[in-house]
């Protein structure tokens, strides 16, 4: 249950492009054709499975707060989360290289297909985005950390080329001349990105409500007279022989 | 302009206006748009990136000749990513509030795409000190959407500017409210963000046809 609702929060509710704008920059550049939108889209999905949990594994066992406790107990106090930035990255980079390099030598028609998009992505804000958003949301194992990147990747995949079938649509419509290009591309992803909000209340709107059940159960509703008194006695017992 | 020669000027002028890193060269967009429903998120977000880009900029510029290029994208994710590390331990020590607005943007101005363009365009081939400039004025053109951006936001969205109410109370009903003015709330969510932003790319390219694409 778990992996299905954080599957489907993080393609439509947190869509990456829509929520929290990341990677725009490679989405309004390579969202000309279709093809090469889902090209870069699924590199995107491929190279966020992998740094995702990989970085989490770095997050959890070397640079939180107590999380060298694995070497010894002289070491549990050490907290490197300052150092999480240049970790990720450098992770990234790396592995986008890596991935660059096995790529090529093992299926070189993948390679043609992604490989131009690959040396894109290592500055691509969605893959560090995703990286730091499962730091700050805390996501609790690494199931779901691999969970967290497919799916933010796909909802990302959806994005682009989403946009890139309106692009080329749009090349036959008459759009203002100082809107044509660019300027439509924005406004059609804020209307695109007001759609997506229409998602939000998949699964929040449920969440709110259990919540504000469990805010108001009382005592008494949940045990019984006799209970509550005997708590009560001892409560007041232990107050007298603390005094 | 003693200390500075025409040209010079020039690298600090252009991204201003007709090659400005976001509405024109298309740089650096995410962190523009997340973070503008407050003008001093946006405001904090520029000068961030004023001192990452102008420092990181003179950086790479001194050690073009060293950096073999097979690696200079690591070596430049590495240089990027320690400035921002410092600008976030500053943020965390004396904003903090505003560092927990920011969230995981200051992080991302690692990625931000003005910053590896400017450092790949330009510092790679040229001096320190033009490379400075050049750093300066796109980090400065980025600043100026993003106020503008977050000016409107923050005006039309919640009806206060850095936090002090501009246009009246809205409970009390004083000002612009008493004449049944009502703030837009629709404002402050991201997809407006956007929006305002495509309305400038707009305004801009109606200004100077030349921009105009195809």
């Amino acid at each position: 249950m778990e992996h299905i609702e954080l599957f489907f929060k993080s393609i439509f509710i947190d869509n990456m492009v829509f929520a929290t704008f990341l990677g725009m920059c490679s989405y309004l550049a390579v969202s000309k054709k279709v093809s090469t939108a889902v090209g870069l889209g699924a590199a995107v999905i491929f190279v966020l499975a992998i740094t995702v949990p990989l970085n989490w594994l770095l997050d959890q066992y070397i640079l939180q707060e107590g999380a060298l406790k694995w070497l010894g107990a002289e070491y549990a106090d050490y907290d490197l989360s300052f150092l999480s930035f240049i970790m990720f990255i450098a992770t990234i980079a790396t592995m986008v290289q890596l991935v660059e390099i096995i790529v090529e030598k093992f299926s070189p028609s993948l390679y043609n297909s992604l490989g131009i998009f690959l040396p894109l992505i290592a500055v691509n804000c969605a893959i560090l985005g995703g990286s730091l958003f499962m730091q700050s949301r805390e996501i609790a194992s690494l199931g779901l950390a691999l969970n967290y990147g497919v799916s933010s990747g796909i909802g990302w995949f959806l994005a682009i080329v989403a946009i890139a079938a309106i692009r080329e649509k749009i090349r036959y419509s008459n759009v203002p001349p100082a809107l044509r290009g660019l300027g439509i591309t924005f406004i059609i992803t804020g209307l695109m990105a007001i759609g997506f909000m229409s998602f939000g209340g998949m699964l929040t709107g449920g969440d709110e409500e259990v919540k504000d059940k469990v805010e108001t159960v009382k005592v008494e509703d949940v045990l019984d007279d006799e209970t509550i008194d005997e708590l009560k006695e001892i409560a007041n017992n232990t107050k007298k022989t603390l005094e | 302009m003693g200390l500075l020669s025409k040209k010079d000027a020039n690298l600090i002028l252009d991204p201003l206006a007709d090659n400005n890193p976001i509405t024109i060269q298309v740089l650096g967009i995410c962190s523009a748009l997340a973070i503008t429903a407050e003008l001093e998120a946006s405001i904090v977000m520029s000068v961030s990136v004023l001192f990452v880009l102008g420092v990181g900029n003179v950086v790479i510029s001194l050690l073009r000749n060293i950096i073999p290029s097979k690696i200079r994208i690591i070596v430049q994710l590495i240089v990027v990513a320690t400035l921002v590390i410092i600008v976030d331990l500053v943020l965390k020590a004396f904003a903090y509030e505003l560092s927990k607005t920011l969230s995981v943007f200051v992080g991302l101005i690692i990625t931000n795409c003005i910053i590896m363009g400017r450092f790949e365009a330009f510092a790679l081939g040229n001096g320190p000190w033009r490379s400075f400039l050049d750093g300066i004025g796109n980090a400065v053109g980025y600043a100026a959407i993003l106020i503008i951006v977050g000016f409107f936001r923050e005006l039309l969205g919640s009806g206060t500017l850095l936090g002090i109410p501009i246009l009246g109370d809205p409970i009390e009903k004083t000002g612009l409210y008493s004449i049944g003015y009502e703030n837009n709330g629709f404002m402050l969510l991201s997809p407006m963000a956007l929006i305002v932003v495509g309305i400038i790319i707009w305004v801009q390219r109606s200004r100077n046809k030349a921009l105009i694409e195809d």
